[in-house]
């Protein structure tokens, strides 16, 4: 920040300045160079706002094309007949699905990935943190369709054991009753969504452990505080904001995330009560799903489910910005 | 409740770097000691052995005793955690708990270790807050953040925070050199009074504040750069400013050297 | 003096009783044995059932006796570390199994004929083909990307740390995040949404299209870190010398933090290469060998992974080429990775500290 407010004075003249360039450096203009390259410069700066006007622009579009010809209600809808005459369409399914699935991932992942983060940086042997940091950096490039397809072929057998257990303990809760069918369920789309998004979050929270200040914890451990005191003490309150906004991050992914859930998931157009019958959905395995047998109309209907999906990442994400901005001002008075 | 402290042949390593080599001392309870002498000479490092700190640095390791009333720090089956509940300690910049409010960076200690009844606690918090020259700065505001207090408060606040636990012994790392003139002051004021209850050992880079705070003083220099700091001479404060049996100590006392 | 009260709620010794240095392993040796009987008595069948319950009962463990023994602050500290150690290993546990059997099985039917030869004459569910037409896809359609998306994210960094100042650089500055955000099946569907508008059939370059603005936000965010490591003495050395600002940023700013922004825009590239939404919805996927990315479907490696997957109704040899394809995926991804790393430290810009 300091960089760009100081190296924007106007450049001192040449040693023979022309006359139509000194008028340019009078006027703090400067020689076609510096006026070519700012324009670029520049230019590519504004390009980035178009695309993203276009996008919100041009999705809007589309979509209310298709929200036009929806003979069902596009927010309460339990149906997806886009290639019908006329359509009926709506999100709910899609909406619930996605919620569900976010919420398993975020809930399995948020707890394993600040932990995770603590062992790096402070319980972890020196030796074993740094090679697991640089994997765990690794991981998180790792693509997702090969998270899909191990989920798929690895994971979804898996859950067998899983599943009964849960039938058998907690069928009651209805939330866990299982009638049996392949595991291809939302609750082992959550679990795969969060084994994708550990890495990311993992991450993100482990820069934040690692900022917080050694005369904080020495603070700390010199009143007496044990290693668990001194986290709870002075890392995880100092940390607070970045496991929040990493959790955004991750939660962001999750949402969004299209080929592991469409691999995994075996969808259908209904809400489940049971998180162990497949079944459900969520916009970007719908997006997926559909595209393949979708008439330029049922696109249409697609792409209004994806601006929904659009304004949803752009919440959660700009509350993630938000709470990191504050964080920046609030360890800056304190440095 | 003050304890003395007997340090015999004690060496400190930072990974395979030998900070401090046989440094043996005595500091009398209920007294100040200063330790003096030029940067990276150890005497930090040296404090931070007394309260088992230094071995919280990567690689920090030490050899030799320290013995608190006969008991020795290092000794087999002695958990650190309750050295530094017997040996507070306050540090170079202040360091109050950010997201805490002042109350509770003073009660954050005793928190730690039991079960206090609320007013216990506020008799506590209130007696260490007097006892750092602060409470009648702070008496009503004690639930604001700690970090909105001047540079000079927040160090008070540290050693109330550190005093709280009632410690046997008070450990400070040059507790002034962050500080304005008049908050140095005010804190050497009150190591003054803290003196009759507590073992004090500072590091300070200030000889005026070493004559004007001590007892005795204790003088550490090192051969040179990248070799191991060592203990040149302790004695009484008076003796060391005056008349010191080691040339190198008037050498830097006098400003000839450091 | 309250110190008689916080005397009497400790003792004076340093020494506090505590459990010897083999405790731990002792207890979790405990807890797995226990749990062995206890799935081994009840019949239960699933390892995870095991797992869990040797993981419970080491904390609980754990917690009786270290609070009997040491009493609760040591107790809390011990639960404290088991959770964490239990974590980190809970977590290795898939990520590990997803890199094992991403080898195990890729290696199977991964050779020199399988990277040389498209599926053009193989049924999906047949053995046989390779990812040859799928490798010319994805380095056709990212370098694409990276000649379009590189650029303008280096000069938009470029604006907003050499020039950025006002209303302008905080929009950029705040879009750019926000951009980061994007899912990639968004992304995809405003490219196709432009395709409808001209009634365009798919082709490579739409795809690049849709990279080029997910890879953008990346390579901004990378390059401006890196200009800001660039001491402003460098930059004002120049400029003193009558050196216009232009020149100063091409043969000073840039040349100092090159290492760094190739890093960037290697991790970019290592991104999007794995993304598969966009293409699915723009490429369209292809069995044949097509050559140029401005006309007709293309294929890419990971919709080449998904349709082996999806389109195959459970052949063998389908899966075996989907895990063959992911594992050249990887390596592809791991290797951009790890050269962009060796960049980074090789190149690591010397900000005079």
């Amino acid at each position: 920040m300091d960089i760009s407010t100081q190296t924007t004075d106007a450049p001192p003249p040449t040693p023979q300045p022309t006359v139509t360039e000194q008028k340019r450096n009078a006027r703090g203009a400067t020689r076609p160079g510096d006026r070519v390259f700012l324009g670029l410069s520049r230019g590519s700066g504004i390009l980035l706002l178009v695309i993203m006007a276009a996008i919100a622009v041009f999705l809007t579009y589309r979509a209310s094309l298709a929200i036009s010809k929806d003979h069902g209600n596009f927010l309460t809808t339990f149906e997806w007949n886009t290639n019908l005459n006329p359509p009926v369409f709506g999100i709910a399914v899609l909406a619930f699905g996605t919620v569900v699935s976010s919420i398993i991932a975020m809930a399995l992942a948020v707890p394993v990935a600040v932990a995770i983060a603590l062992f790096l940086t402070h319980y972890a042997p020196r030796r074993l943190s740094g090679p697991v940091a640089y994997v765990v950096d690794l991981l998180a490039a790792v693509p997702s369709i090969v998270y899909g397809l191990w989920g798929a072929l690895v994971l979804v057998p898996h859950m067998n054991g899983l599943f009964g257990w849960l039938d058998h303990y907690f069928g009651w809760t209805g939330i866990f009753d299982w009638q049996g069918g392949a595991p291809r369920s939302m609750l082992t789309v959550g679990i795969l969504l969060a084994i994708m998004i550990l890495p990311i979050i993992t991450n993100v929270t482990r820069e934040v452990f690692r900022q917080v200040p050694r005369m904080h914890e020495e603070a700390a451990l010199a009143l007496g505080a044990t290693r668990w005191e001194v986290v709870r003490m002075s890392v995880l309150p100092f940390g607070r904001s970045g496991v929040i906004s990493a959790s955004m991050l991750g939660l962001g992914r999750a949402l969004g995330e299209t080929m592991a859930v469409a691999t995994v998931l075996s969808p259908t157009f209904d809400i489940q009560a049971s998180l162990l019958d497949p079944g459900g959905g969520t916009f970007a395995q719908n997006i997926a799903s559909k595209f393949g047998e979708a008439t330029e109309q049922g696109r249409d209907a697609l792409i209004a489910s994806g601006l929904v999906l659009f304004v949803i990442t752009l919440l959660v994400n700009g509350a993630a910005r938000a709470i990191i901005a504050r964080r920046k001002e609030y360890s800056g008075a304190n440095a | 409740m003050a304890k003395r402290i007997d340090v015999s042949g004690l060496t400190a390593y930072y990974g395979s770097h030998k900070a401090i080599e046989d440094i043996s001392m005595t500091v009398e309870p209920r007294s100040v000691t200063a330790f003096i002498g030029p940067s990276g000479c150890g005497k930090s490092t040296f404090l931070r052995t007394l309260n088992r700190m230094h071995e919280v640095t990567p690689g920090g390791r030490v050899e030799g005793k320290v013995l608190l009333d006969d008991e020795d720090l290092y000794g087999s089956g002695v958990d650190p955690v309750s050295v530094r509940r017997e040996v507070g300690m306050v540090f170079q910049r202040p360091n109050p708990f950010p997201t805490m409010s002042i109350y509770d960076n003073v009660a954050a200690g005793l928190r730690l270790n039991g079960n206090y009844k609320k007013s216990e606690l506020s008799d506590i918090v209130e007696k260490s807050l007097k006892g750092a020259n602060l409470w009648n700065e702070v008496k009503d505001r004690l639930n604001k953040p700690g970090s909105g207090l001047s540079g000079g408060q927040q160090q008070r606040l540290c050693i109330a925070r550190a005093i709280a636990v009632e410690p046997k012994v008070l450990l400070m790392d040059e507790p002034c050199s962050a500080l304005d003139p008049i908050s140095t002051l005010a804190i050497e004021d009150l190591i003054g009074e803290l003196k009759e209850r507590f073992t004090i050992v500072i590091v300070t880079h200030n000889m005026q504040q070493a004559a004007r705070v001590s007892d005795r003083t204790a003088f550490f220099n090192l051969a040179a750069v990248g070799q191991p700091g060592r203990l040149i001479e302790i004695d009484d404060t008076e003796r060391i400013f005056s008349n010191p049996s080691v040339q190198a100590t008037e050498d830097y006392i006098s400003g000839r050297f450091g | 003096m309250s110190s008689a009260v916080v005397t009497g709620k400790r003792g004076s010794t340093l020494r506090s009783a505590s459990l010897p240095k083999w405790s731990p392993w002792a207890i979790a040796a405990g807890s797995v044995a226990a749990a062995v009987a206890i799935g081994l008595g009840a019949g239960l069948g699933s390892k995870i059932q095991w797992g869990l319950i040797a993981a419970v009962l080491f904390i609980l463990g754990t917690y009786v006796i270290a609070s009997w023994v040491e009493g609760r602050r040591q107790a809390k500290d011990r639960i404290a570390t088991s959770l964490v150690w239990v974590a980190f290993l809970l977590a290795v546990v898939p990520l590990v199994s997803l890199i094992w059997t991403t080898v195990q099985r890729g290696v199977k039917v991964l050779d020199v004929y399988f990277l040389t030869h498209s599926m053009g004459v193989v049924a999906d569910s047949e053995p046989g083909g390779g990812i040859y037409h799928a490798i010319i896809g994805s380095l056709e359609q990212v370098g694409l990307a990276t000649l379009i998306g590189a650029p303008i994210g280096v000069l938009t960094a470029i604006y907003l740390v050499e020039y950025g100042r006002g209303a302008l650089a905080r929009a950029v500055t705040f879009f750019v995040d926000v951009m980061t955000g994007i899912p990639s099946i968004v992304a995809g569907l405003f490219i196709l949404s432009l395709m409808l508008m001209f009634e365009m059939q798919p082709f490579g370059f739409a795809g690049s299209l849709a990279l080029a603005i997910l890879m953008m936000p990346v390579v901004v965010r990378s390059t401006e870190e890196m200009l800001k490591l660039v001491p402003n003495e460098l930059r004002e050395a120049s400029l003193a010398l009558g050196v216009p600002k232009w020149r100063t940023i091409l043969k000073v700013v840039l040349p100092t933090s090159l290492g760094g922004i190739t890093t960037g825009i290697m991790l970019a590239i290592a991104r999007i290469a794995g993304e598969t939404a966009p293409i699915l919805l723009l490429v369209w996927g292809n069995s044949f060998i097509n050559n140029n990315p401005f006309s007709g479907a293309q294929q890419a490696l990971p919709l080449y992974i998904y349709q082996q997957y999806a389109n195959s109704s459970g052949s063998t040899a389908a899966y075996d080429r989907a895990w063959a394809a992911s594992l050249t995926l990887i390596a592809f991804v791991m290797i951009l990775n790890l050269v962009a790393r060796g960049i980074a430290r090789w190149k690591a810009p010397k900000t005079g500290r």
